[in-house]
């Protein structure tokens, strides 16, 4: 008789994989860097990969997971700029590591806060008024931060120290990544993810799944603002306007690239979208149109059973050469 | 002791009143059935008593304790569960994360737990995956345990749906049409499974069911619904051959 066993809850091969692909990647970097292979152009196209990976992987826990629409991340990016930067500004005598550490964590509580104050009343509403108001909630931040003087207003916020390096971008990339991947397997994760398989079941399930919903809204914000923190110490000066709209969907554009709900994916897809530009700078006026297309193309797409059968195939090959396949018992 | 106690139940639709005065009292470890043509309200009845839908009127109670105005996730973790007449599962999660899902309330430990991945975060782990498959036993789905939800052939999702259900550690089980969609052999299966289940968790069950056959299997006893109305209720026998019951499913 064939008894049945279970995988186990976590596997530790695939743990080690990862952290030893964690380290080599940084290691290549780092040599690549003191080689002067990589230069200060490169370094900065690696930061805002880094940047924008914190931010797709923290947006692909509503968007992706929790399967809510929320077209207003670049919003809670801004705060997280923004109190970052006030902070190290104001407190420039703490010495270093420290500072820069407690100004991303005010940035992201900041941004959680703000993440809360918004969420707490959207997400108790069935439908899609999330995506409604993030949306106002992206505008209306922008047209706040344009307004304070104090903070440089349209001018731009500036002489922030640029204390970001790869290493310390690095570092929270990680730390997001695995903070996402270990919630997500996880009781809270599976709730979360029921309810984007079926709010009714998961209800029934014994789900709060408003407490769900702002639980994982306000934990993409929260990394949000810690990416904004990582721009802002990175660039020096920021400016409300890079926060807008256009840099909302640019996130939310790599989530669904990436396919919802898929950390390696959305990992990918961010490398692409960011790096490609930049090797087609000639193209780089149309962008936005490319951004544009490609959605449209994933929406349109996606569900085409020759796609599925397509990836279906590729999910095959990938399984085959998995070197984890589990061997089956006789 | 009654589990549940409905009274006086009714709910408007707009202009529609889709139940009316209904009344049930469902003690420990009974079987009801719950019948009626299409469109009856018999649905309607298990939204109420789930929290779906807010009733108009009535009252509801669950061991004795009224619970009127609760939440859906409330009035499954105070011990209703239920499955759907279309199934509702979470399609592209494992068989086992359905299970899991539905085990939230029972297995707690926090978010750091998690994130940590603490000693507390394995040992309910294990202990849920030793419970989920234990659950998914009686149906004999351990096989299917790692496969996505929506893999399964129909009978079966049927099935996990109801293990999902049992996951909660319910007082009483609200089925709605368990048997749809079964062929005869998969449904003389089922009536057993659903005694067994009943003998084995010492729980209440509700039915929806036109399956007569499993009806009459099954139920101690049953009510039968009409445009929203208690047509009649009882014993099986005697309510099966009330003259108004048969010419409700059979027209005048
Ligand atoms: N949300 C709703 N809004 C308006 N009318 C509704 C709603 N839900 C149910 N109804 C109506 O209430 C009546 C009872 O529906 P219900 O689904 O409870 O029937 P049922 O007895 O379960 O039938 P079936 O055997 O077909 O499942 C129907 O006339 C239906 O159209
Ligand atoms: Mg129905």
């Amino acid at each position: 008789m064939k008894k049945f066993k279970l995988k186990k809850i976590d596997n530790k091969k695939k743990t080690f994989l990862y952290i030893f692909m964690i380290v080599v990647i940084y290691a290549i970097v780092m040599a690549l860097t003191s080689a002067g292979i990589i230069n200060r152009y490169y370094n900065g196209i690696l930061i805002t990969v880094c940047i924008n990976l914190i931010l797709v992987v923290s947006l692909n826990l509503t968007t992706g997971y929790l399967g809510q629409l929320t077209l207003g991340h670049a919003g809670f990016m801004a705060i997280g700029a923004y109190a970052a930067a006030y902070f190290s500004k104001t407190f420039m005598t703490i010495p270093q590591p420290f500072s820069f550490i407690i100004a991303l964590l005010i940035g992201g509580v900041m941004a959680m806060i703000a993440g809360l104050i918004i969420g707490v009343p959207a997400l108790r509403l069935k439908g899609d008024y999330l995506a409604i108001i993030t949306l106002g909630f992206g505008e209306v931040i922008k047209t706040i931060l344009l307004s304070m003087a104090i903070i440089g207003g349209a001018k731009g916020y500036i002489g922030i120290p640029r204390v970001t390096t790869f290493t310390s971008a690095y570092v929270f990339v990680i730390i997001t990544i695995v903070f996402v991947c270990l919630l997500i397997k996880s009781r809270h994760g599976r709730a979360i993810i029921s309810i984007s398989e079926d709010e009714i079941a998961s209800e029934a399930s014994g789900i709060n799944i408003v407490k769900y919903k702002i639980m994982a809204f306000a934990f993409a914000a929260f990394f949000a603002g810690i990416a904004g923190g990582i721009y802002a110490h990175y660039m020096g000066i920021i400016e409300p306007k890079t926060f807008g709209f256009n840099k909302s969907i640019e996130i939310l554009v790599m989530v669904v690239l990436g396919g919802m709900g898929s950390i390696n994916g959305a990992v990918i897809a961010t490398i692409a979208i960011t790096i490609l530009p930049e090797m087609l700078r000639s193209l780089s006026q149309y962008r936005t149109l490319m951004y544009a297309v490609t959605l449209i193309g994933v929406m349109l797409y996606k569900y085409d059973p020759r796609v599925q059968v397509l990836m279906c195939k590729a999910k095959m090959f990938c399984a085959k050469i998995n070197p984890f396949k589990r061997k089956e018992a006789k | 002791m009654n589990v549940l106690k409905i009274s006086n139940l009714g709910i408007n639709f707009g202009g529609l009143r889709a139940v009316d005065n209904f009344n049930l009292e469902i003690n420990e470890g009974e079987l009801v059935g719950l019948i009626g043509p299409n469109g009856a309200g018999k649905t309607t009845v298990f939204n109420m008593l789930t929290g779906v839908y807010a009733p108009t009127d009535g009252t509801l109670q669950l061991g004795g304790v009224k619970y009127n105005g609760k939440t859906t996730y409330q009035i499954a973790n105070m011990g209703i569960a239920r499955t759907f007449q279309n199934i509702r599962l979470f399609k592209n999660c494992t068989v086992l994360d359905n299970v899991k899902v539905a085990m939230h309330d029972t297995y707690r430990y926090s978010v750091i737990d998690a994130v940590f991945r603490l000693p507390k975060y394995y040992r309910l782990e294990k202990q849920m995956n030793e419970k989920a498959i234990e659950l998914l036993k009686i149906f004999s789905l351990e096989d299917y345990a790692e496969s996505k939800a929506s893999s399964l052939p129909y009978g079966k999702q049927r099935e996990l749906e109801i293990v999902r259900a049992l996951a909660t550690n319910p007082k009483l089980l609200l089925l709605d049409e368990p048997a749809a969609g079964m062929n005869p052999n998969e449904t003389k299966e089922l009536m057993n499974t659903i005694k067994k289940v009943r003998d084995e968790f010492k729980i209440a069950i509700l039915l929806i069911e036109h399956d007569m056959k499993l009806v009459k299997g099954i139920c101690e006893k049953i009510t039968v619904l009409n445009y929203g109305c208690v047509l009649a209720e009882g014993d099986v026998e005697t309510v099966l051959s009330n003259k108004s019951v048969i010419s409700a499913y059979l027209g005048d």
